[in-house]
């Protein structure tokens, strides 16, 4: 989904420095408008997301199920800026509304997975051994999973397409290659010198993990979290509009997408207006993602 | 545990005996991933077949026994992923629900989706690897930058928002390309289908080709060559290329899984009567078994590949042959 | 003094800059000189950040592109290699060669040692691949490579660090060079090992009257191979004479810190390091740069750069304070005359 280029390069590059450098980081990355003008539409996306409201309402009619079939189709008209579609609700605020499961899904599922992957990561990684080998072939069996295939059978088969539904598809998907990046960072880290160290002063291996290797195991994942959203997103709308995904009364841009389908020769609005959000919404992901990746990543300091 | 444990060493393995460790570590994955599938499908509590048939075919409960039967759904369980493994290596992917058998349905629609396939990889490949190669050389130059550019939007934006705006573009508005459906053939029809697909592993190759020459071009051994007096070309070609290649194919072998996969959105976005195609449709008609049967046979495909690339990986890079 | 014969190597007042982006530029040699004659091994001596190994680089024509080359000339043989008519790609290889500290690094992790070797007679010579392969497996047994048949079908990371470098140091005297460049290659062996390198290394070169520029912070090493030793500090060369001048003789009070700082079995075994720290080689100071740390320094070393002084046959040293005493029995010979 996104850009997998710094993973497949090689072996994770972990960095010997100490967390402290951690709000130099953020510095560094508000200096560049290549961060900041991304990080900031995330923002306004994220504000959108979590209070529709307000924004809908901005142009007067901002309840995207008062829908009158009426209207159904027609251009713009004053209060209502980019139409209304085809069941005759206000576009505007349909398309605003739509921000919501999106932004809720790629933070949530991203959030998950991190969540997932430090932990399964560290475990394997430190320890090794059988816990290490099964978590490998499991790993494996997902792998051998061509993403979109897979999530159409688990969601067929499921039945659901409640949000939880499609969330727990895309982490099962995106857990495995997270989880062997952190475990290879982990195992990098592991030999390092002061890890070496704590283990001489005697810290117990839970105190070694999650105080001296996670630290510092953990920017390889924290780049690939940041990349991962855009994707999420974008997956999240391949699979609605493919129709395994949400379906309605769920407001999604998936759903738009898949209505603007068969009306795009009369209607392009329909197909314009979803498709620019959603493009500017992972577009400014993925962009955010580059500038985390290119401030944190070692190897391009 | 033992976490800090020595780690025992490991022996290099002539390439057919590698051949064969790998061959027999996929069966496993082969085996669970299947499983995998049959377990979502059958194993979950909730009645397959009215999870399959998603709620708005109204089946007759005498048909709904005769498909129970069909399934084995009365055996227990072990008995049922035995026989469905069974059917499996016979051809056997059950029937949809409109009576037909779900392997005659793929035997229909493979060669297409195996066309729209083989055009997009070769697309990427052609494209990608120069523009990947061009950018590289050039790096921190305009080149550079333009592919730097143009990937990360085809990153950001959608496949299937990415079809539509080229079929209204190149297909309606410029008349460039056939809009949909397959009736000028090969390759006129896929043409535009197979850009499409390809783009964004186009995009994905041609950013791993230049990291991962950049990367190359600073290794000691490039140095060594340069020091040894070699010309640049030969540095160039046969030093750095073959090495950064290496990452590069291993990609391309993972990312055709994903060609199976985004098949599905461009043959349904350009009509393409395709595998992809079948379960588009099989979606929308919430035909359950046909979804998962056509699945199970991308899965395993996927999977010979998969091995195929583990193998030719071993073949260039002689250190993996240590694990 | 004139010399009959051109030195085979000739480095005169390089001086090399970095550019760095938002720093003013680091000097990183300062008006450097180095010759070697044919037959001789010159050590190159110093910490690191000294220079050395940016002389042997540069010396190479294999400077990083942020690299500026000031001033200076490096002549092979009186032929000029700087400069728009330079000609390092036509003597890179066959007649300067290059052997490097890391050898797993140096050597390409996916093609065979023994073809690695051959390429250079594939490409210099024009050989075909079976006779360039035969002349790498002689070569491989030239520098002491058992079983070379075998070995020289294996991969760089299937050898141990020694025999690896032996593999690096017979790609470089595969075309029997005029000078061989070896930056610190044994840093990274035993101690056994490292004495069987060194020893290699130095009967090829008598035996192919090779020019040796050897680079190493290792006094010891110094001891072992070298005909003369070039002492390098922040850049800029203190002392340089034979190595029993140098080693034995200390002339400048750095070159005696330094052999100071070593630790000695047949004497005090106490570690003396050196207190202070490296100059800022952004903004070299006007006077000497081992002024800071210098026990000896006057006022006047810090505001007068010394230039080289002649000690005696060959021997000379940048030592303010050796200025005055060679004046003093300059002054005392003439009044004595």
């Amino acid at each position: 989904m996104s850009d997998p280029t710094s993973v497949v390069t090689g072996t994770p590059q972990v960095s010997d420095d100490r967390p402290a450098r951690r709000r130099s980081v953020l510095r560094d990355l508000l200096r560049r408008p290549g961060f900041s003008i991304p990080a900031a539409v995330v923002a306004l996306l994220a504000v959108i997301a979590a209070f529709p409201a307000p924004f809908a309402g901005l142009f007067g009619h901002g309840d995207p199920t008062a829908c009158d079939l009426t209207h159904s189709g027609m251009p713009a008209a004053s209060g209502h800026p980019f139409g209304f579609d085809i069941q005759g609700c206000d576009l505007y605020a349909q398309v605003i509304y739509g921000a919501r499961p999106s932004m809720t899904i790629g933070i949530v599922v991203t959030a998950a997975t991190l969540v997932l992957s430090i932990t399964f990561g560290l475990l394997t990684g430190y320890y090794g051994g059988l816990l290490d080998t099964i978590f490998g072939r499991v790993i494996d069996v997902f792998y051998g999973f061509p993403f979109m295939v897979a999530a159409i059978v688990i969601l067929t088969a499921l039945g659901s397409h409640s949000i939880w539904a499609v969330s727990g598809t895309l982490i099962a998907f995106s857990w495995p290659t997270m989880t062997r990046v952190m475990r290879g960072s982990v195992i990098a880290t592991k030999n390092l010198e002061y890890v070496r160290a704590a283990r001489a002063l005697g810290a117990s291996n839970t105190r070694i993990m999650v105080r001296h290797i996670m630290p510092n195991a953990v920017s390889p994942v924290l780049v690939l979290a940041s990349l991962m959203v855009g994707g999420v997103i974008a997956g999240e709308a391949s699979l609605t509009y493919l129709g395994v995904g949400l379906r309605a009364p769920s407001i999604s841009w998936g759903i738009q997408l898949n209505t603007a389908q068969s009306y795009f020769l009369s209607n392009p609005s329909l197909l314009v207006y979803p498709a620019v959000f959603l493009c500017v919404t992972v577009l400014s992901f993925v962009l955010v993602g580059d500038a985390v990746r290119d401030v944190i990543d070692p190897k391009t300091r | 545990m033992r976490p800090f444990g020595r780690t025992r060493p490991t022996e290099k393995l002539p390439m057919g005996r590698y051949v064969l460790k790998r061959t027999l570590l996929m069966i496993p994955v082969a085996v669970g991933a299947t499983f995998l599938i049959f377990a979502v499908v059958f194993a979950l509590p909730g009645d397959p077949i009215t999870a399959l048939a998603g709620g708005q075919h109204v089946i007759a409960p005498s048909v709904v026994d005769a498909l129970r039967e069909r399934y084995h759904l009365n055996d227990p369980l072990p008995l049922q992923y035995v026989k469905y493994v069974g059917g499996l290596l016979h051809g056997d992917l059950g029937e949809d629900f409109n009576g037909r058998a779900v392997s005659s349905i793929i035997a229909q629609a493979w060669p297409t989706t195996a066309k729209l396939a083989l055009t997009a990889f070769v697309i990427e490949v052609a494209v990608g690897i120069p523009l990947g190669i061009w950018a590289g050389l050039r790096r921190g130059r305009m080149v550079d930058a333009g592919v730097l550019a143009g990937t990360t939007l085809v990153f950001a934006v959608p496949i299937f928002v990415i079809g539509y705006t080229f079929q209204i573009l190149f297909g309606i508005n410029l008349g460039w390309f056939p809009v949909a459906g397959v009736s000028d053939g090969w390759p006129v029809s896929y043409l535009l289908p197979a850009l499409v697909l390809g783009l964004f592993g186009l995009a994905t190759t041609a950013r791993l080709t230049r990291t991962s020459l950049v990367e190359t071009l600073s290794a000691g051994y490039v140095r060594t060559a340069l020091a040894k007096g070699l010309p640049r070309r030969r540095i160039i070609v046969k030093h750095a290329l073959r090495n950064s290649l290496i990452p590069v194919v291993t990609y391309l072998g993972i990312e055709f899984g994903g060609l199976l996969g985004g098949a599905v959105l461009i043959e349904g976005i350009f009509n393409i009567p395709g595998m992809g195609f079948e379960i588009f449709n099989a979606i929308k008609q919430q035909n359950g078994p046909a979804v998962v049967g056509i699945s199970t046979l991308l899965v395993l495909i996927f999977l010979v590949v998969n091995l195929l690339v583990d193998l030719l990986y071993g073949l260039l890079d002689p250190r993996i042959r240590h694990v | 003094m004139t010399t009959h014969s051109e030195p085979l190597l000739a480095v005169e007042n390089l001086t090399v800059r970095f550019r760095a982006k938002d720093r003013p530029d680091i000097t990183a040699t300062d008006d450097m000189q180095l010759t070697i004659n044919a037959g001789e091994c010159v050590v190159v001596l110093g910490e690191s950040g000294s220079g050395k190994s940016v002389t042997a680089r540069a010396v190479m024509g294999l400077l990083e592109p942020t690299a500026v080359i000031a001033s200076g000339s490096i002549r092979l043989r009186g032929r000029e290699l700087l400069g728009p008519n330079g000609g390092f790609d036509s003597v890179r290889g066959t007649r300067i060669a290059m052997v490097f500290q890391d050898s797993l690094s140096a050597l390409n992790p996916v093609q065979r040692v023994g073809a690695q070797i051959a390429e250079m007679f594939v490409v210099h010579r024009r050989m075909r691949r079976n006779e360039a392969m035969r002349h790498a497996i002689d070569l491989m047994g030239q520098v002491a490579i058992p079983d070379p048949h075998r070995r020289a079908r294996a991969y760089p990371h299937e050898l141990s660090g020694g025999m690896r470098q032996r593999i690096v140091i017979a790609m470089a005297l595969a075309l029997e060079p005029e000078v061989l460049i070896a930056d610190e290659p044994t840093t990274a062996l035993d101690v056994t090992v490292q004495a069987d390198i060194l020893e290699l290394l130095r009967r090829r070169a008598v035996e192919l009257g090779m020019g040796l520029l050897f680079i190493t912070h290792d006094v010891g090493v110094a001891a072992d191979i070298a005909d003369r030793v070039v002492v390098m500090y922040a850049g800029s060369m203190l002392e340089t004479g034979s190595v029993r001048d140098v080693l034995e003789r200390p002339a400048h009070p750095y070159t005696r810190a330094l052999l100071d700082s070593v630790p000695r079995l047949d004497g005090d075994a106490q570690r003396k390091p050196i207190r202070g720290s490296l100059p800022d080689q952004t903004a070299l100071p006007a006077g000497c740069l081992f002024q800071p740390r210098c026990p000896l320094a006057v006022a006047e070393c810090q505001v007068r750069r010394p230039a080289l002084v002649h000690l005696g046959h060959q021997h000379s040293a940048a030592c303010l304070l050796i200025e005055s005493s060679v004046d003093e029995h300059q002054e005392a010979a003439d009044v004595a005359s």
